[in-house]
């Protein structure tokens, strides 16, 4: 009985989190280009958002599911800097420090490859179901 | 490459010197006490270098210059809260050499963040250097913005490319790469096919002869590919400096010694001035590695290479900063 109290304690913090930074458009770390007027049309929408962590020099997790519409968050929890960046262009965040967020809503179904430019070997993908 | 097992630890001895590589090079790694590197006719030998370091090694050098890399300026994390503080630490160092350096060479990694504030202060603490030239390669963190402009206006004047470029010293020719520009996903480090057949034309010419050093902020051979500690492209560039009598490889990037020979090419990778990272697979990820505060000067430090001509010799000293030198 202990573990599901403590998963959905958990459950409960990460969704408050979402909720403060998307109320929160100036702790968003410089989104570049598109991304910055995707970031303004989603501060405006209803949904919580889905979270990608940087831990450890990997995303995770490294492959998410999402309806379309939806608000994805990466945050950085390294003591390094990381960048995401779609391999067809589409996003590219700049460096993110340490406990810095970049957020990008996916309006189109598809299959989203991104990577960070400054460690290529952290790869990732969003797949967006309408 | 062929002396490294998937924990990224050395394998076999290539250099007959009696001394055990494996275990040096895993204690190396991580203590970064510093160690004397000579080459001889394509022959090797390490030593560990409160051995055999004395004031003769030196004077016999024809010309020296240090090697410097990772400094990081803007990092202000538990790993290392004054990264400023330790990069005057090596300058001292530097400035209290017996034998002035004939230049510096840094390899990469000058800021973390690649804020103008950054180089800035970059910039001043390096003109406290008795060294009258400085020589630099960009690492990732330099070119996080604007495609590596920044980098380029202050730094690469002259160069080629994003930053490559070579030049001659007493006899020896010196090569400068950049691979850390247009990363793809999946992948290492990357030199790429312009800059390629640039080092290709730029060493067409020289006799074999010629002692040749080229350096790179990302390993030229490959220490750990999980972690991105590798060029993918770095074996056709190997294989244009392969003719060569004598060449040695300079990298920074992974924070710590590391040495490979290979016929008569030799590897080495630097400390930082910054912050430590961890022996290859010993820890979750190659994040800063926190060590107690009155360690941290052990594993930060400086290279001081001793290239004797007359004598094909050539030595690092890798110092760290704690002055157990």
């Amino acid at each position: 009985m202990k573990k599901p109290r403590i998963s959905s304690g958990v459950l409960i913090l990460a969704v408050c989190v979402l909720w403060i930074m998307a109320s929160d458009r100036s702790a968003a770390s410089q989104p570049s280009g598109s991304a910055t007027n995707n970031t303004a049309a989603a501060t405006n929408s209803t949904d919580a958002g889905v979270e990608v962590k940087i831990d450890n020099f990997a995303f995770v997790p490294a492959a998410v599911t999402v309806k379309t519409g939806t608000r994805v968050i990466w945050i950085n929890h390294d003591d390094i800097p990381h960048t995401i960046d779609s391999s067809d262009g589409k996003f590219r965040s700049g460096a993110l420090d340490t406990d810095e967020h970049f957020q990008f809503r996916f309006d189109e179904p598809g299959e989203f490859q991104f990577f960070c430019r400054m460690h290529p070997k952290m790869t990732g993908k969003i797949i967006v179901k309408p | 490459m062929d002396n490294q097992n998937a924990t990224g630890q050395p394998v076999s001895d290539l250099s007959h010197d009696g001394v055990d590589r494996r275990g040096f090079l895993k204690c190396m790694a991580w203590a970064g006490t510093g160690l004397v590197w000579t080459m001889s006719g394509g022959m090797a030998a390490s030593h560990v270098f409160a051995k055999t370091h004395s004031k003769g090694t030196s004077k016999t050098a024809d010309f020296s210059f240090v090697q410097i890399s990772d400094s990081h300026i803007g990092f202000d994390k538990a790993a290392n809260p004054d990264v400023t503080g330790t990069l005057q630490t090596a300058i001292n160092k530097i400035n209290a050499l017996t034998d002035p350096p004939d230049f510096i060479i840094h390899t990469g990694d000058l800021s973390h963040l690649s804020k103008p504030s950054e180089f800035d202060t970059l910039d001043q603490l390096l003109r406290g250097t008795s060294a009258k030239q400085i020589y630099f390669v960009p690492g990732e963190h330099d070119m996080l913005t604007d495609n590596g402009e920044q980098y380029l206006q202050r730094y690469g004047k002259g160069t080629k490319g994003n930053g490559w470029f070579s030049f001659d010293h007493k006899g020896v020719h010196f090569v400068g790469l950049v691979n850390v520009a247009n990363l793809k996903a999946g992948g290492l480090g990357s030199l790429g096919h312009e800059q390629l057949e640039w080092l290709e034309d730029d060493l067409k010419a020289r006799p074999g002869s010629t002692p040749i050093v080229l350096f790179a902020h990302i390993p030229l051979w490959t220490i750990y590919p999980d972690w991105g500690w590798g060029t993918d492209d770095s074996e056709q560039a190997l294989s244009y400096v392969r003719r060569f009598g004598s060449v040695t490889v300079l990298n920074g990037h992974i924070h710590q010694v590391m040495q490979k020979i290979e016929g008569n090419v030799s590897f080495h990778t630097a400390m930082s001035t910054a912050f430590p990272q961890p022996a290859p697979g010993t820890a979750p990820s190659a994040g800063p590695m926190k060590v107690p505060t009155e360690q941290l000067q052990r594993v930060l430090g400086i290279a001081d290479v001793n290239y004797v001509v007359s004598g094909t010799n050539l030595a690092i000293i890798d110092s760290p900063l704690d002055g157990s030198k």
